[in-house]
Parts: C-alpha cells; structure tokens; sequence
C-alpha cells in the first residue's frame, strides 16, 4: 500500500487471562485513519476481550496501548472516551426504557462536555460541595435532542430522538449505539460483531454508514465471523484464533475459503453437499395455526404449510416474527390459540411433549441451555433425557446404570462430542459439544420429524459443518426436517424448500434457488411478494 | 405511573371518605367530615410517604430495601433518646432538644442504609436476607436497650424514662387565611364553614408537611436531574451505564443511604411527632406498608405517595368512625376493627399485582447484584 495512513491505535503484545483461559496472547494490533480494519475469529478467539481493553472494561496482564503514537493507561470507559475510542457492544448498552436522547447523553449530560470530559483526578472531600451539586441540574433534554438531530443530519443517521428505544427496531437501535459514539466526538469507532442481529438490508445500511464514517475521518475496527461481509467491507482483515493473532490478509489476497482456513486452522467446507431431495408422504401438516406470545398478543397469525418426509424446509425470517412460537407449538411447549397440526397422521395440537416425542419428533431447541439441557445433570444423564422412564434405561422404576453407561459412550464416540467423561455436568462442556450431545439425544431415537431451531447459533465453524452434515445425512434417511434459522445462509444450504416468515404469518413458499438472497432479504424485511418480483 | 392507576387510588379515597361522611352525616357537615378525614389522611400517611420515598431510591439504583421498617424502628429510637437526653440538658426549652433529636433519627436511619448498602453491594449478600438482618438488628438493639436504660436500676436514667420534651409543634399554614382573604371579596362574610374547614387541613406538623415536599423533590430529582438519569439507569441496565464511565457501585452506595435517610426521618414521625414515647415494635409494620405502597406507586414517587394517602384513608376512616360510634350501622361496625385497616393495603396491593389497573413494572435489574 503506497502512502500509508497513520497509525490512530496501536496495541503492542496484549495479554490476559481470565481462570483458566488465557483470552488473549501477546497480540497485536493496529489501526490507519479512516480505515476499516476487520477482526475476524471464532467464537472464543478473544475478539470481545481485546476490544473490552481497548475500551477500559477489562485491564490487560501485559502490554501496551498507543494513542496517536501516544502510550495511554485505559482504566475505565471514560479514559476511553477521554482518547476518542467509542464501542458499540455485542450485546447493546441500551436502557430500553430511556428514550433515545436519554440513552445519548447518559453520563455525558451537559452539553459540550463532548470528549473533553474527564474532570483532573481529586479525592471526594477535595473534589468540594458545588461540583457535587451538578448533578442536581435539570436535564437539558431539548439542547441534547436539538444536537442529536444535528449529528444524524450529518451523518446520515435517521433516528427521533424522543423515541423509546425499547420500541425501535435493532436496526435503528444501532443507529443510537452509534450516535452515542459521535456524540461523544468519538473519532475510532469499535463495533463488534454488530451483524449478528440485523437482516440483510440492515446490514447494507449499516456498511452504507461505516463508509460514510471513513471518510469523515473516523477510523472502525469492525469485529464478525460472517465471511461475505468481511470481503465487503473491508480495507484490511486481522484474523484471531484462539487467543491469538494467527494472521493478516486484505480482501484482495484472499477469500472465504482461505479466511475460513485462517479463522480454524484447518480447512473447511462451507458449502454443504447434498443430492436432490427426494420427498415422500407428508409427516407434518399445520393449518391456520395460531399461537400467542408470552404477552398473549398473537405471534403466529393464521400459518399453513406442510414438511415430507426426506425434504428439508427452511423457515426464514428475522429474529421475533413469530419462528420461536411457531417451534414452540409444533413441539408442544406452547399452547396455540387455533388451528390444527397433525404429525404422521396423529392429532398434536396442544399435546403435551411427551406424546409428541413418542410419535417421533425430535427437537434442536433455540436456547439450548434452558430447554436442550439440565446444565448440572452428566453428559450420561443429557442423553436419556427423551428415554429415561423406558426400558433399557429404567426398570420397574429404576434407572440402570449400565445400560445408560453404554448409551453414553456409544453417542459420545459416534457424535464426536468432546468431554472428559461421560459424568461431567453438561454445562461445562463448549457450546459446540453441548449442541452435539443434543443433536446425539435427538436423532440416535427413531424419529420421522426433526425441528432444529437455530441449531448453529453463536457455534464455531467447525461445529456448524458438522451439524449441517447431519441435518442432511437426517434428510437423506427419509427424515422431515423442520428448520428454522435467523441466518439466511445457512437456510440457504440446507433447504429444499424456503417459507418466509414476516410478522407471524409466512409470506412465501419457494423452492431454493427460485430466488435470489437479496430477493430473500427483502422478504424477510416485509416487502410485498408481489414487489420482490415474485407471482404466487 | 398511568392515569388508570391514579384513577383507581382516586374512586378507593373518594370510597373509604364517602364510608365516613355517610356514617356521620346527621351529627356533623359533610364538608367538615371531609376537611377532618383529608387532615387525618395526610397526619398518619407520613411515615408510609417517607418510607415508600426511601424504598423508591433504593430500588430505582436495583438494591431492594425491605429493612425500611428496621430502619424507621431504630431512627424512632435513637432519635427519641437523643431528644430526651438533650432534653434534660436543655431542659424545658423542647425545640432543641426535638431539633437533635429529628438530626439524630435522619442520620441512625442513614446508617443503617450503609449497613444495607455494604451487605448487598459490597459483599453481595442476598438483598432479602440483608434488610433482614437490617430488621432484626433493629429490633434487637431498640428492645434491648430499651430495657437497659429505662428499666434497669444502675442505667444513666436511673431505671426510669426521663421527661420528654413533647411532640414538634403544629405549624399553621396560611392557606386558609388566604382562602378567606379571597372568598371575601365574592360573598358577605368570607365563608367561615369553609375557611374553618380547610384550616384542619393544613395544620400539620413539620415532618408531614416535610415529607409532602420530599415527595416533589424527589419526583424531580429522579426524572429530571443528572443524578435521576444515572440512577434509573444503573436501575435498569448497569452494565450500560458501566460502559459509559458511570460508577454502578457508588451510585448504588449513595441511593442507599439516601433511602436509610428518608426512612430515619420517617422513623422520627413515632416518637418526635406522632407521640412523645417509644414503645419497642412501635412501626408496627408501617415500614412493609410503606413498601407495598412503593410497588402500588409503580417505583415512583408521586404514584408512592398517592398509594400512602389510599392506605392512610383507611386508617383515616377508622379513626374518624370513632367519632361516630353510635351512629354506625350494626352491619358496618366491623368496618371500626383495626384489622381491616391493616389487611388494606396488603389486599390493594395484591390487586395491583394482578394488572387490572394498569402495569407494575420494577427497575428491571431490581435486586441483582453487579458483576463487571
Ligand atoms: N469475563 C470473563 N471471565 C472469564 N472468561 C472470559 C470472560 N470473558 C471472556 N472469557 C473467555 O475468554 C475467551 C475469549 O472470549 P471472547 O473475547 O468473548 O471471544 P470472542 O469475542 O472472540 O468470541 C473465551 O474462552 C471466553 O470464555
Ligand atoms: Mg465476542
């Protein structure tokens, strides 16, 4: 690269160690003016933790921070903010019953107070009374809307300042995140993995923002594991691994296949081989279902669609418009309000689990530690969860060992779950093995329907290829599968047929690849089928 | 807090009032009946006001206090002792001695909101158990010494209560003389029976009157001020404001003892106001009450307040019946029984935590500790 841009943050030699995990090893890192550098890893490659020292949450065991080629100590957020670092969380800081402008100036409440805030360090009795007495001062609630407006006017961010943030959508959310970064006159912008809760079309407007942040100057380290993003935006990518630094590339050397080599230190295959489906009878029929939410306001509005045996579909659509409910009724945790569901010929509609499970169900749950395990019970224990009162396993009422012992090991070999032992409590395994001793659990029984719900959510790329494998090993073995995933890829690689879900009502039924993943997005984001360009 | 749940705290007052005025109707005006209920209302709602304002603190930074009634217990008592040990110094001259005492009960009470504050922020203790310990460690203590200096031979006071020096005195407000002022200049006389009336309501005791002015200052500063914003979001979402370089734990640490402050002014209601003694248990409960008033009021503290005035009409009612004796319908007399006063709040509160009458929603981090 000719003419290269100074350096605005530089980390030399991080490291730091959290009881039993060493997060981050003498790594490196830094970042030009008006870049985008890309920090790419896996699940537990120690991303967050670097970022968190950058932004004063965590401090480093070793090693340095540089400021514009200044060394700086980082203790807390506010030195962070004092230097012009500004994060816009995993998981957003958001107080969801604040409005907007509330949220903004939080903890930066007079106007001006900008980046300049840190007042000089004094002991409280010396700090005096009248200082103290600042906090008493009314708010300056319409100065600070007036320059929140300013600011998005500026930057091409659209946010009402007196909305409620628990109102607003994640999309915009991030939009306050972000504004709360600039109002700070933050000119390094920390987002990390910002993507994970947005469609596709969010994600857009989201890169659309980021390169409008460069070139005012503001300079981003953006943190994901999605692939196609990082070659979309970035200028240059660092790749992580395991506490480490493994590698650095630019999109123009490299691309998914080698970054996914990099990110797992092996190589993987994204794409996932499968045959043409080969659907027979059907095994799942729901019609007019309806089902409320935990609020009883309806979240499943009147779906209709059918799954065969040996088909997989797909049911996609952003986090919220009804998928969880719709899961939660078919398995039989959720009353539904109407409708019908009938599974192989059987009447499920608001039976209990157990008869469904009997039938032959198996179910991947969304949140796997609450619903797909008893996080203290054994590995062993884990895996009879479904046939526990039968016999091998239980006996005029009595549980034999044996027999669960040798249930154990043979899952825990054939699924290639990783553990010490078979008695060690599930809840100290990874997240990856924890979702393989459900998936051991759930189609190791003789079953004619699979529901996965998010089967690969936050999972590491290794895990995730393993567990598209099976799914499709299911499919080809005559199984109905019902999935249901926020990540359009991976509906994508795995579906024969495609439901789109919009605000609890399905939109569209396609086969793959009748249309594209932008059409895709769209419809997941509530255009009209007619104006994506598709005739029903 | 929303306008269905004030409405319904309206249409309970307007009931348990209307209870009164039925009953006594032929023996006294309606208005005076009325005038009589509201001053009593607003006299014993006091120490249900402060205290719900010191549970409205605490829980909008998330540390649950249910030590309020601990709290208000010894603040009653210290406060009456510093009032009377004063008092034999200053002898017959009551208003320092008074004076100390309120200081001494705000600050007893301030206190025990750091013993709070220290066991459920610094050292993470369950915060149900910690105003646990709050409670019993004041009863303990207020008993036992109690016992110790008033009825033991070789106390300081020589085995026996020294003379108290009497109850804060009633401060006239002057709203009636303006009322009169300005009906004067529409009628003949200046309506006396109206002016009279009114001039119960608004003789009132300091700490009464104080609580009142508490009520909107806090209002303001928790919705209105730098300090409110910063509290309510530690309330909700502390990690959020960790992120923005807001110390959780000090701000946690300062509502706290605000809220023991609030409760020790409370706790010198019994013995500085209401009555010139102590009495071991003598909140009587007044602290829980108070508490669920906090949840009626949905965590704030004008709904609080509108919630204490509910619970202090039923103990209006009751002790305005009293008046009346004779003139009680046989089927109503259970109305004059104390229990039913006391089982008031309890009942509303429930009915409250149903959601007929509009949504009761905490500080969402309510009662968790903050891990970094
Ligand atoms: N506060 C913490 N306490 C203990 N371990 C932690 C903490 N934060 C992160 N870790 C561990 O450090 C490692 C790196 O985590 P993290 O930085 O969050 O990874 P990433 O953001 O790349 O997914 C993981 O093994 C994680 O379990
Ligand atoms: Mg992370």
């Amino acid at each position: 690269m000719s003419a290269e841009k100074r350096i605005v943050l530089q980390a030399k030699g991080i490291t730091k160690r959290f009881p039993g995990v060493l997060a981050n090893n003498k790594v490196n890192f830094d970042l030009r003016e008006g870049e985008i550098h890309v920090l790419l890893g896996e699940n537990g490659a120690g991303k967050s933790t670097l970022m968190n020292i950058l932004y004063g949450l965590y401090q480093q065991d070793e090693g340095e921070i540089f400021i514009d080629g200044q060394p700086v100590r980082i203790q807390d957020p506010t030195d962070a903010i004092h230097h012009g670092v500004g994060m816009v969380h995993q998981h957003f800081m958001l107080v969801p019953v604040f409005t907007v402008a509330e949220n903004i100036m939080l903890g930066a409440e007079r106007l001006h107070q900008g980046s300049q805030g840190r007042e000089p360090e004094r002991p409280w009795w010396k700090r005096g009374f009248f200082n103290g007495l600042q906090n008493l001062e009314r708010l300056e609630r319409k100065q600070v809307s007036a320059r929140i407006r300013a600011i998005s006017r500026q930057y091409g961010l659209e946010v009402d300042p007196d909305a409620i943030v628990g109102d607003l959508p994640v999309g915009v959310q991030q939009r306050v995140e972000i504004l709360k970064a600039l109002y700070r006159q933050a000119n390094i912008l920390i987002l990390d993995e910002p993507t994970a809760v947005l469609t596709p079309q969010e994600a857009e407007d989201l890169f659309r923002i980021m390169r409008d942040l460069t070139a005012r100057g503001v300079s981003i380290i953006f943190i994901t594991h999605k692939l196609k993003e990082v070659l979309a935006v970035a200028d240059r990518i660092t790749v992580m691994r395991a506490g480490e630094v493994v590698g650095h590339t630019t999109p123009q050397e490299s691309d998914e296949q080698q970054l996914a080599a990099m990110m797992v230190g092996r190589e993987v295959i994204l794409q996932v081989e499968k045959a043409d489906a080969n659907p027979g009878e059907v095994v799942l029929e729901v019609n007019d279902l309806r089902v409320n939410d935990s609020r009883d306001l309806p979240a499943v509005d009147g779906v209709s669609f059918s799954v065969r045996a040996g088909e997989v579909l797909g049911v996609a659509g952003v986090q919220g418009n009804g998928q969880t409910e719709l899961a939660e009724a078919v398995t039989g945790l959720r009353k539904a309000v109407g409708g019908a569901i009938r599974l192989a010929g059987h009447d499920i509609l608001n039976k209990p689990p157990r008869p469904i499970t009997e039938i032959g169900m198996a179910h991947i749950p969304e949140d796997r530690q609450r619903h797909g395990l008893v996080l203290s019970y054994t590995v062993a224990d884990n895996l009879i969860l479904c046939d526990y009162y039968k016999p091998p396993f239980s006996q005029r009422g009595v549980l034999q060992n044996q027999a669960i012992d040798e249930n154990a090991r043979r899952l825990i070999e054939s699924y290639d779950v990783r553990t010490p032992s078979p008695y060690v409590p599930a809840g100290k395994l990874s997240g990856g093995n924890q979702q393989k001793v459900i998936v051991a659990r759930e189609l190791s029984r003789n079953i004619k329907l699979l529901v996965a719900s998010q089967p690969t959510r936050g999972l590491d790329v290794g895990s995730i290829e393993y567990i598209h494998k099976e799914i499709i090993a299911m499919r080809d073995r005559g199984i109905a599968v019902l999935l249901i995933s926020a990540e359009l890829d991976e509906i994508l690689a795995l579906s024969d047929r495609i439901a789109v879900m919009y605000r609890g009502q399905i939109v569209a039924v396609v086969n793959n690849g009748q249309l594209t993943r932008e059409q895709l997005g769209l419809l997941m984001a509530g255009s009209p089928p007619a104006e994506v360009g598709l005739s029903l | 807090m929303d306008w269905k749940r004030y409405l319904f705290i309206a249409l309970i007052i307007i009931a348990l009032f209307s209870v009164v005025i039925f009953v006594g109707k032929t023996q006294t005006p309606p208005l005076v009946i009325a005038m009589s209920m509201l001053a009593t209302t607003l006299m014993v709602a006091t120490p249900l006001t402060l205290g719900a304002l010191s549970g409205v603190f605490c829980e909008t930074s998330a540390v649950i206090n249910i030590g309020i009634e601990g709290m208000m217990l010894a603040a009653a008592f210290f406060g009456w002792l510093a009032a009377i040990y004063m008092n034999t110094i200053f002898g017959y001259e009551p208003m320092p001695s008074l004076i100390t005492g309120v200081v001494v009960a705000v600050l007893t009470g301030g206190i025990f909101g750091l013993l709070l504050a220290v066991l459920s922020i610094t050292f993470k203790v369950d915060q149900i158990i910690g105003g646990t310990v709050v409670n019993m460690l004041a009863i303990g203590i207020t008993g036992f010494l109690n016992r110790q200096l008033f009825f033991e031979k070789n106390s300081v006071f020589g085995g026996q209560v020294p003379h108290a020096p009497g109850t804060l005195p009633i401060i006239h407000l002057p709203v009636p003389k303006v009322v009169g002022g300005v009906c004067s200049l529409f009628t003949a006389d200046g309506c006396p029976t109206f002016a009279n009336a009114l001039g119960k309501v608004f003789d009132q005791r300091p700490i009464a009157i104080l609580a009142i002015v508490l009520v909107f200052v806090s209002h303001y500063v928790i919705f209105h001020t730098r300090w409110g914003l910063r509290t309510r979001a530690v309330g909700e979402h502390p990690r959020a404001a960790d992120t923005v370089g807001i110390n959780v734990t000090r701000v946690r640490y300062i509502n706290v003892v605000i809220g023991g402050l609030l409760a020790g002014l409370g706790g010198a209601y019994f013995t500085l106001e209401s009555v010139p003694s102590f009495e071991p248990l003598m909140t009587n409960g007044r602290g829980f009450i108070a508490l669920a008033a906090m949840i009626f009021g949905n965590w704030t503290p004008i709904g609080s307040w509108a919630a204490a005035l509910v619970f202090g009409a039923a103990q209006a009612m009751q002790i305005n019946l009293q008046f009346f004796r004779d003139l009680i319908p046989p089927a109503w007399s259970f109305l004059q029984q104390s229990y039913i006063v006391g089982l008031t709040p309890y009942l509303l509160t429930m009915l409250i935590l149903t959601g007929i009458v509009g949504k009761t929603v905490p500080p969402a981090a309510d009662g968790q500790p903050y891990e970094k």
